[in-house]
């Protein structure tokens, strides 16, 4: 008989072909964190280029001054679920700052942005209903969708057209949809044509919720998404997100214009049964979302720091993703040259995410930057070197 | 339930490209098992038919679909709920 180990035996192969090519990495240990670009990895220094911390707030100052007061007055952790013991006057109180940033009725905290997407997935829908979904969206999205009862459909990866013609047979079922798109998609950090989903899903009376994790603190003049770059804010029902980015921590919420979001509540299971965020979470997330407000240059050096990672990576012949944003990914059809490219960019002292298919689009492998505005002029000159040394 | 026979010769036409030349497709072929199909083509499949067949296939039926019969099945079954 099998063991229960044999059907990890693809994983097994695909482990040893990356220990031959790319021995580092299984390896890849952060030793020394020296700031929000920079850490230690055997003993050497090296620029993260793949870290999403897109605005470099992990390591602000006034976050971090906000987060260890906030442990030392209210402890390490809540150790109880929102329902429970679990939620302090700082969840509440983001949970309105976050509301009114995004000018919405209801926010919801979560403690991921994982937990985020199948808490909303899994309880706004439910069995009768339709969930329309882009196809590259993110594996938290998918996850949701299968932890509810919902019927799950792919519309083709930001194809409107696509979208209209499920929505258009959907219509004499007479049921409830829900189309999900994201605001930057995280692999080639392309947008959704979100005005054109917005029409499509009035069109056809449907809900939409946009995922915003890669886009907050990103896109639009205040920082709140795609949706207020593409002036649809009021379209979208749900906005879903992560504090694990653009503010620098870990979690998740969904705002809404809906009063009704406040049920999900009670029904979410991943909300019920999580233990909520800790307080020096809360307190370094509420600090950065002020800042998202009050210092739009972060965003301009962010815009400008990714315009020159991808400007150099198309001159030299990368095989970039179809827009310029700061997610700056390189495209490989072979394996095993992403792998030697991505182990000597580590030697060169640089840090990208070496991703592989099924996680990427069209089964490609993936040398993945995430560019931060507080990249300095020396280090974004040290990735580009990196890169240019590797083309040989 | 009977299989639909253009339906199934539909299907198997579409499975031939994204399998290996001279690899037999019948409809008690395997999809993952015999046909090695991993989970990009059978998106590429899923589609395909969906494009053929002017249906969406939902993901929620993919998990009891093993071989091609079972696929043809369900979307046989797709048809008559509409």
């Amino acid at each position: 008989m099998m063991t229960i180990f044999e059907k990890f035996q693809p994983l097994a192969e695909t482990r040893q072909q990356l220990q031959k090519n790319a021995s580092n990495f299984f390896n890849v240990v952060m030793e020394e964190i020296i700031s929000g670009t920079e850490a230690t990895f055997n003993g050497r220094r090296m620029i993260l280029a793949g870290s999403n911390n897109y605005l470099g707030l992990s390591f602000d100052s006034d976050c971090i001054e906000a987060a260890c007061r906030a442990a030392r007055r209210e402890g390490t952790g809540t150790t109880g679920s929102r329902m429970a013991n679990g939620t302090f006057s700082g969840h509440v109180a983001l949970e309105q700052e976050l509301a009114d940033y995004f000018g919405r009725r209801r926010a919801i905290v979560f403690s991921t942005g994982y937990i985020a997407n199948l808490a909303i997935l899994s309880t706004v829908v439910g069995p009768g209903e339709v969930i329309l979904l882009d196809a590259d969206c993110h594996a938290s999205i998918y996850d949701g969708c299968r932890l509810g009862g919902a019927e799950i459909i792919r519309f083709r990866h930001n194809d409107v057209e696509d979208l209209e013609k499920r929505l258009r047979r959907l219509e004499k079922r007479k049921t409830n949809v829900l189309v999900v798109a994201e605001g930057l998609y995280s692999m080639l950090g392309d947008r959704a044509p979100l005005a054109d989903i917005v029409a499509a899903k009035q069109k056809y009376g449907a809900y939409l919720m946009v995922d915003e994790a890669h886009s907050l603190g990103v896109l639009g003049d205040n920082g709140r998404g795609l949706a207020e770059e593409a002036g649809v804010e009021d379209g979208v029902d749900f906005v879903v997100g992560t504090f694990s980015k653009s503010l620098g921590a870990i979690g998740g919420f969904c705002v809404s214009k809906h009063l009704e979001l406040d049920l999900v509540r009670y029904a979410s299971r991943p909300y019920v049964f999580t233990a909520s965020s800790s307080p020096s979470i809360i307190a370094s997330t509420r600090q950065a979302l002020r800042i998202l407000s009050t210092r739009p240059e972060l965003r301009r050096q962010l815009w400008e720091n990714a315009n020159w990672l991808y400007q150099h990576l198309r001159d030299l012949d990368f095989n970039l993703g179809p827009e310029l944003s700061p997610i700056v990914a390189a495209r490989f059809e072979n394996k095993e040259d992403a792998f030697k490219l991505w182990s000597n960019l580590l030697e060169g002292g640089v840090y990208v995410n070496l991703v592989l298919p099924p996680a990427t689009p069209d089964g490609h492998t993936l040398l993945r930057c995430s560019v931060s505005a507080a990249h300095t002029r020396e280090q974004m000159e040290h990735i580009c070197k990196a890169f240019t040394d590797v083309k040989g | 339930m009977q299989l639909n026979k253009k339906i199934t010769k539909e299907v198997i036409e579409i499975l031939r490209p994204l399998v290996p030349d001279g690899q037999p497709v019948d409809i008690e072929t395997d999809l993952v098992a015999d046909l090695g199909l991993d989970s990009l083509k059978v998106m590429k499949l899923v589609e395909t038919v969906e494009d053929n067949f002017d249906i969406s296939i939902p993901l929620n039926i993919l998990p009891d679909v093993r071989t091609v019969s079972d696929f043809v099945l369900a979307i046989q079954k797709l048809f008559e709920d509409e």
